[in-house]
């Protein structure tokens, strides 16, 4: 927590912008989705420019190949049993963030705690020893990325 | 049966008063009793009370059947040499107490540390003339799971300095190096988030004193190298082989971390 005081403030002394070139996460290689990360603790633009869809985002939440954001969060979603307690409860997130500080911490926290447990979902390059079939891939495609960040604006 | 109950129960006192004398917690010192010593806990702790339960019964615990094998390859003369673990070894309960205590062990010959399976090997293959056992065959988990149940109760006290060093920091280095796509190091579940409910694991600190274990969901004995692969594969992270240099010097670390605990061999876990 220390570092993300410290990051904080060196982004948004110099105000910063850092250009991320990152790819899809399909199964074929797409073309690399640039984002700008503004004042060091927002991405304000979507990755897609296509309004991402809540209720698949939900879905994405839950599924353990995709965001299994339950691993770590409690969320409002009662019929499934397990919710991890690594993270905040993200109950009322949206009445916290806003959308663009939603997409930073779904893309990379890493740039908010360089120490951090929670994935970079939108982080395509850079892993040791990543398995073959994950190989030149990000967690989420950019498009679920969005729904994603859609889904968390319902929260409040 | 009777003698390895009477044995840990002594053992477990012991540890207990030496724990309080260290000027441990007193109340949670006396809750988890010699399975916790200063911060350092094991996966014991953890675990739910029924999973405790199977394991410090040995006529429940499914793992002391592995013992019993154990015991039975420990007699069998094999090999060109026509000899067995006990024509040299005499009586386990002297000869290999305190064993799983100070293993993984540096080897001058190898150069390198050994651990309890290699050192078996070793004695297969230069000793009796017979062929290695495959990790992971029933065959190596039950002669590890007996080697090492024989010093169980007794605290962990692997050595780190010296010829070791090198070592030590490899595992040391390979325990905070992030991996995978999930890009996790062993550290950020097992170090800053222990007693962390992660979907419906409890995540323990991730020690090694009760290894080879017996894990519910495997529904049979598994290895530490075992261990080491999930944890690698479930962050995405191209696992090594089970007896690689690598997760021999990552298990010397992971011992080390474990320094005090009791050897619980076998242990039950989830
Ligand atoms: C491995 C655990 C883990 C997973 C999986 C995870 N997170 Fe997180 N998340 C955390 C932790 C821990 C924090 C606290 C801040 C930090 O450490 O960076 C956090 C913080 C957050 C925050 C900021 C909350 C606040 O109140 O400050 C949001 C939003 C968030 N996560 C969304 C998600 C979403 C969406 C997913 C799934 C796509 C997800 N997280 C998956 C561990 C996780
Ligand atoms: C011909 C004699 C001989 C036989 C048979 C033999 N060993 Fe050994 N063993 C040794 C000697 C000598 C050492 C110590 C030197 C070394 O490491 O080679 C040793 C060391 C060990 C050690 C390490 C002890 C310590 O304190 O470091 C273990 C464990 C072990 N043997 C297990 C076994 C097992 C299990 C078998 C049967 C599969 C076996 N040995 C068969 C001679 C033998
Ligand atoms: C994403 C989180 C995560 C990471 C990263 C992780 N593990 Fe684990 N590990 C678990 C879970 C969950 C379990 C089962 C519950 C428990 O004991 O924590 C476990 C269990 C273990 C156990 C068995 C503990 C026992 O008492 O039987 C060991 C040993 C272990 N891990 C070592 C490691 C090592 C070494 C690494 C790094 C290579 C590692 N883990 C990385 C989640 C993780």
């Amino acid at each position: 927590m220390k570092s993300k005081a410290l990051m904080l403030l060196a982004f948004g002394a110099v105000a910063m912008f850092v250009a991320g070139p990152a790819w899809a996460g399909d199964k074929k290689m797409m073309k690399p989705v640039n984002y700008k990360v503004v004042d060091g603790y927002k991405i304000p633009q979507s990755l897609t420019g296509k309004p991402g869809d809540a209720e698949r985002g939900r879905k994405l939440a839950i599924n353990r190949k995709k965001g299994n954001c339950l691993a770590c969060h409690i969320l409002p979603i009662p019929e499934q049993p397990f919710h991890g307690k690594i993270g905040p409860n993200l109950n009322q997130v949206a009445e916290r963030y806003s959308e663009g500080e939603i997409r930073l911490r779904v893309v990379d926290p890493k740039v908010l705690n360089p120490d951090t447990i929670m994935p970079s979902f939108y982080k395509y390059d850079g892993f040791h020893r990543i398995l073959k079939k994950f190989e030149g891939k990000s967690i989420l495609s950019a498009q679920e990325v969005e729904d994603i960040v859609a889904y968390m604006l319902t929260l409040k | 049966m009777q003698r390895f109950a009477t044995k840990l129960t002594a053992s477990f006192a012991a540890a207990a008063i030496v724990t309080i004398a260290m000027g441990a917690d007193a109340d949670v010192g006396d809750k988890y009793g010699a399975y916790k010593v200063e911060d350092r806990r094991s996966g014991f702790t953890y675990a739910t009370k029924e999973t405790q339960r199977i394991q410090v019964d040995d006529f429940e615990n499914p793992a002391m059947i592995w013992v019993d094998d154990g015991e039975a390859l420990w007699n069998k003369a094999e090999g060109e040499a026509s000899k067995s673990c006990a024509s040299c070894h005499n009586d386990a309960a002297e000869s290999m107490k305190g064993v799983a205590t100070v293993f993984p062990k540096y080897d001058p010959k190898l150069g390198r540390m050994k651990n309890v399976e290699k050192q078996i090997n070793i004695c297969r293959t230069e000793r009796m003339k017979a062929k290695p056992w495959k990790l992971e065959s029933n065959e190596m988990l039950a002669m590890t799971v007996y080697v090492r149940h024989q010093s169980r109760g007794m605290p962990m006290n692997v050595k780190v300095d010296g010829e070791v060093a090198p070592f030590f920091e490899a595992g040391k280095k390979f325990y905070y190096q992030r991996r995978g796509q999930l890009d996790l190091a062993c550290g950020h579940c097992h170090v800053d988030n222990p007693g962390g409910q992660m979907r419906a694991n409890i995540l323990s600190q991730g020690q090694s004193n009760g290894f080879p274990t017996y894990r519910l969901k495997w529904q049979r004995v598994g290895s530490i190298h075992r261990r080491f692969r999930g944890c690698n594969k479930q962050v995405r992270a191209i696992p090594y082989k089970a007896g690689s240099e690598e997760y021999t010097n990552l298990e010397l670390y992971v011992a080390w971390r474990g320094r005090g605990l009791p050897v619980e061999t076998p242990a039950v876990r989830n």
